[in-house]
């Protein structure tokens, strides 16, 4: 009996549901829908930490708008990618099919992102990279669906090879891992370079993650090049950079890398990084008021001191702004969406930037020096670098 | 390459081969005598450089620390000797495997919840801090050199301990019959233990000393356990002096195949692997 006056309850919800839903207008509906965002990105492993400031930037410009981009909820789906590739297609999956997604965010590994980049493809979902600097990402896997608000790994690398021409070397020697990453640093360095008229005499390279140093420094020591370009992140940075000092090098050789070297690793180091020159797309010591909001704003909402990693955060948000201003918040129409993203020029904290056909930033790659535990803008090393998108063909 | 860039590169081969002797030389121990395939012997690495980045950070001296840590790392590896692989002797292989492999990752967890995801530095002695010039453009850090002092002399007194004192004569004896030993009156769990606690204290100790030369970095421990493998079974299974020989071989090889064969650099050590294995399927010097 009970179950009875329960069901038919049910059935009369039911029609005044129907009825109510009918009269309220299409549009006024779907403005009601939140936009989903799916971030993808690693909470445990070596890289948590770029993933919870990738996290927190984003979160921040959405709160700076006041909760909503567009006048649109913004409804936050998580997955931990724990930086594994073998289990990114599973992953983005979950975001993707299960949890239907308007937009897939991440990651920090660029092998995790190739995998999102495919699925992203294939369920046409639009993706924004908020860091993995993967070349090929904005270049023979560009699609109309994908934008990175960070940059490719020959951006800086290319910008620190013109810079360290421009500083007078003539010589250089390159030591990498072997791997994807360094493998692409090194081109864009050597590119650079030869441009200029200098000379890669040796590229080394040792196997991934090993960091046994002294052999390569006992060659860099015997064949004195004016300079050494090195691709190391983490552990591996630090402890070349201790390596590079203790064997008297530091003095003689003069070191540049892409900015990872010294990003997060200053502590580390313990003063051997004081001084090292490296080329990236955001700095310390930028000053304008448009980073020291950013910069304030960070600090007061989470306590410590934003990173490049934070602001890559924060602007694929406002790529996202950018795109969902163009449809009214709605995100189901993504060809406009897509349009727009690659069509606005965002107002980021490392200064302005716009985006490639093939959806990778044409910015200033800023030129800084190590002081203390901050990388401090020493110059511009590269103005308005747009990275080549060989083999893109949008 | 002139004759000085190879002296000095043969003096980098000596070097990384003994540091890599003191990463192995507990796994060898373990693994020969006791018997048990510790996959974990990496995290205990691990756990000697964190000791000494978090003991260093306290007391502000690294030799304070690494005093203070044997002790600490040798009441560890007793402990847990006591509490878990006690159990493993009479088990097979596969949950030896079972056991070590989850240590490996409850110990990576507990690194992460106590000390965070960074990377740190551990600052060298100040009266090792010096550089030696060796050419001029290169110096030579003291420290690397007195790690390989240290290194030295613990392969000599591991050797002795075990070849020339009572102790080391119980567990040899207890390495070949498990019960004999014990019909004899000696107390072979309690002696277990405290081979298994050397074994702990040995990779913590490289740790320790490494700390300086490596920074100290989430999932340090996996880096080195391959490599001590590989030194254990080229050396022979539980053979100290096998051990030294082999960590000195791929001390060479890795050395050598970076600079002679970048290519490849990945590969040379496995290769001296495959050649010594086929002329010497036990490991250049039997258990003994």
């Amino acid at each position: 009996m009970k179950q009875q006056v329960a069901g038919r309850r049910g059935v009369m919800r039911a029609i005044v549901g129907l009825v109510a839903g009918a009269m309220i207008p299409l549009g006024a509906a779907q403005a009601a829908d939140p936009v989903k965002v799916g971030l993808m990105l690693p909470a445990t492993g070596t890289f948590a930490a770029l993933g919870t400031a990738i996290t927190n930037g984003f979160k921040q410009y959405v709160d700076e708008q006041g909760g909503t981009l567009a006048g649109r909820e913004i409804q936050f789906f998580t997955v931990d990618d724990e930086s594994d590739p073998s289990k990114a297609t599973e992953n983005a999956n979950r975001l993707v099919v299960r949890d239907r997604v308007d937009v897939l965010v991440g990651t920090v590994h660029s092998g995790v992102a190739l995998a999102m980049a495919r699925v992203a493809r294939q369920r046409d979902t639009t993706f924004i990279v908020p860091n993995a600097g993967a070349d090929d990402l904005t270049r023979g896997f560009c699609a109309p669906n994908m934008v990175r608000s960070s940059f490719s790994n020959w951006q800086p690398a290319y910008a620190m090879g013109k810079a360290a021409a421009e500083r007078g070397a003539k010589t250089a020697v390159t030591l990498t891992w072997n791997y994807a990453a360094g493998q692409e640093a090194v081109a864009g360095f050597k590119e650079a370079f030869a441009e200029a008229g200098g000379e890669v005499v040796r590229e080394m390279a040792l196997p991934f993650p090993n960091v046994e140093f002294q052999p390569f420094l006992t060659e860099i020591a015997s064949l004195r090049p004016d300079a050494v370009y090195v691709f190391f992140a983490g552990g591996g940075a630090t402890r070349f950079v201790n390596d590079y000092v203790a064997a008297g090098l530091k003095e003689r050789i003069a070191l540049y890398s892409s900015g990872f070297l010294t990003d997060g690793t200053l502590e580390a180091m313990g003063g051997n990084g004081e001084g090292l020159i490296t080329a990236l797309h955001y700095a310390e010591g930028l000053d304008t008021p448009r980073d020291n909001a950013f910069r304030e704003g960070y600090v007061s909402r989470y306590g410590i001191v934003p990173d490049v990693y934070a602001v890559q955060g924060y602007d694929a948000a406002q790529l996202l702004h950018a795109g969902l201003e163009a449809v009214g918040g709605d995100a189901s129409k993504k060809a406009e969406l897509r349009a727009a993203m690659r069509a606005a020029t965002i107002d980021s904290p490392r200064g302005n930037f716009t985006l490639s056909a093939a959806g990778n930033p044409i910015q200033d790659i800023y030129l800084r020096e190590a002081r203390g535990t901050e990388n401090i803008v020493i110059g511009i090393a590269a103005e308005a670098l747009a990275d080549p998108a060989t083999g893109c063909n949008l | 390459m002139d004759l000085t860039t190879f002296l000095i590169q043969v003096l980098n081969s000596l070097q990384y081969g003994l540091l890599l002797f003191l990463v192995a030389s507990g796994l060898t121990l373990v693994f020969g005598i006791m018997g048990i395939i510790n996959l974990a012997h990496g995290s205990f690495y691990m756990i000697g450089a964190y000791m000494a980045f978090v003991l260093t950070s306290m007391t502000g001296n690294l030799i304070a620390s690494i005093l203070l840590g044997i002790p600490l790392a040798f009441a560890f590896g007793f402990i847990l000797e006591k509490l878990l692989f006690v159990h493993l002797y009479k088990r097979d292989h596969l949950e030896q495997v079972l056991l070590t492999y989850g240590l490996i990752l409850i110990f990576e967890e507990l690194r992460s919840l106590a000390v965070g995801d960074d990377v740190h530095g551990v600052a060298i002695p100040a009266i090792f801090s010096a550089s030696i010039p060796l050419s001029e453009t290169m110096n030579y850090p003291l420290y690397r050199l007195v790690v390989s002092g240290v290194c030295l002399v613990l392969a000599v007194g591991l050797y002795f301990l075990i070849q020339r004192t009572r102790l080391g004569m119980m567990i040899r004896a207890g390495s070949h019959d498990r019960d004999m030993v014990q019909a004899l009156g000696i107390n072979i769990n309690h002696l277990y233990a405290i081979v298994f606690a050397i074994g702990v204290t040995m990779a913590a100790l490289a740790g320790m000393l490494a700390a300086p030369l490596s920074s100290v970095y989430p999932g340090m421990g996996g880096s080195v356990l391959i490599i001590s493998f590989v030194i254990v079974v080229i050396g022979g299974i539980g053979s100290v002096w096998g051990a030294l020989v082999a960590a000195l071989i791929i001390g060479f090889a890795d050395t050598f195949g970076k600079v002679l064969v970048p290519e490849f650099a990945g590969l040379t050590v496995y290769l001296v692997m495959a050649a010594v294995l086929l002329w010497r399927p036990e490991g250049i010097l039997k258990k003994g």
